[in-house]
């Protein structure tokens, strides 16, 4: 049987649920919850802040992690719940899902680069 | 006092004689040691000889009498009537596999893709008989031991919603039995197993629903050696992609 190639999608998969399951939470508690409502100082969000984080280095791998690999992860579950529920797991779909994620990090490391 | 009885919902279907598959109500009487098995025994000797269906041993050993009981896969023998009475009982051959008659179900893919897992000990040198046994720690042993348990009922098969959508997927219980073996100490037959394993229709197409394990009678819990073989063949080939002189 010819080799699969399924280990790069599903080791994206698997590292994008593992960030989502961990960070992303703490990510949408402190960006959505804490800091609007006043539990931490509005000032760590701040433009200056961000833009130091999004500026060094480290930061800038740290934010491509959060937003490539969850996008793998999303495009990966997409694809399979829409094989659940009946949609063949075609080239069309799978162009789609995929193609977005890598869109999206494509956007997302120029981005990052650019800043 | 009158006697219990239970109303058993069977799905018959004789190819000879039936164009599909229809349901058909027999009336047992209820006792609350019984089990599935033995309202079906009750109807084949003293309702309605015709009747087909598998099993031998009737205590969750053999593997062959798994049936879907009120639409979950179940052993018949393993399934109370008293956790169904007063309601009817509803039996069915197990889902996901074509009917060969009455409650038999045609398995022959599963035997298949079992064999071609290569279920069994591949060792790196064949041992002599005097060399005596192949000693194994309790600790090697324990590391595959539940996955030795599988009595191949296909209770997962028949609860895997992508077995069901994807028939080429080599499913639950043949990977199990891979895995048993590629983590046996005196195993060194891995590579060719991992040639079905990690090929395209094998453990990919697994969404880690886990109802296969849900299922099992026998706590082997395929979904967790199947997610234990994904993680293996991605590091293989992650391996294989920063090396690619080494052995693949
Ligand atoms: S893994 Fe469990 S459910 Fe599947 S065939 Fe083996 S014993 Fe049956
Ligand atoms: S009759 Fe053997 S497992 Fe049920």
């Amino acid at each position: 049987m010819a080799k699969s190639n399924k280990p790069i999608v599903w080791s994206l998969f698997a590292g994008g649920g593992m960030l989502s399951a961990f960070v992303t939470p703490v990510l949408i508690f402190v960006t959505g919850l804490a800091v609007p409502l006043g539990l931490m100082s509005l000032d760590s969000l701040s433009y200056d802040r961000m833009l130091v984080l999004a500026q060094n280095p480290v930061g800038k791998i740290v934010l491509f992690a959060v937003i490539f690999l969850p996008l793998w992860h999303a495009a990966h579950r997409l694809l399979t719940t829409l094989h659940d529920v009946g949609l063949p797991k075609g080239r069309i779909a799978m162009t789609a899902c995929y193609g977005a994620a890598a869109l999206g990090s494509i956007a997302a490391a120029v981005v990052l680069l650019r800043i | 006092m009158t006697e219990q009885t239970l109303q058993v919902e069977i799905l018959r279907y004789r190819p000879e004689t039936d164009q599909d598959p229809a349901f058909q109500t027999y009336t047992v009487p209820y006792r609350d040691d019984w089990v599935v098995l033995d309202a079906l025994n009750h109807i084949k000797d003293n309702i309605d000889r015709t009747l087909s269906y598998r099993w031998s041993c009737h205590m969750a050993v053999c593997g062959s009498c798994g049936m879907m009981i009120n639409g979950e896969p179940k052993l018949s023998c393993h399934a109370f009537l008293r956790d169904y009475y007063p309601n009817k009982v509803r039996v069915e051959p197990l889902a996901n596999f074509p009917i060969e008659r009455d409650l038999v179900a045609v398995t022959d893919d599963f035997m298949e893709k079992l064999e071609s897992v290569k279920p069994y000990v591949i060792p790196q040198q064949e041992r002599a008989v005097d060399e005596g046994p192949h000693l194994q720690t309790p600790a090697q042993l324990n590391a595959f031991k539940q996955y030795t348990m599988c009595i191949n009922c296909l209770l997962c098969y028949a609860a895997c919603p992508q077995y069901g959508l994807t028939p080429d997927f080599v499913g639950p219980a043949a990977l199990a039995l891979a895995h048993r073996y590629n983590l046996d100490t005196r195993d060194a037959g891995r590579e060719q197993r991992q040639e079905i394993a990690a090929s395209n229709e094998g453990v990919w197409d697994c969404t880690f629903v886990g109802e296969c394990s849900q299922a099992c009678p026998k706590s082997v819990d395929p979904a967790a050696a199947i997610q234990q073989t994904k993680i293996a063949s991605t590091i293989d080939w992650y391996k294989a992609l920063l090396n690619p002189w080494g052995k693949r």
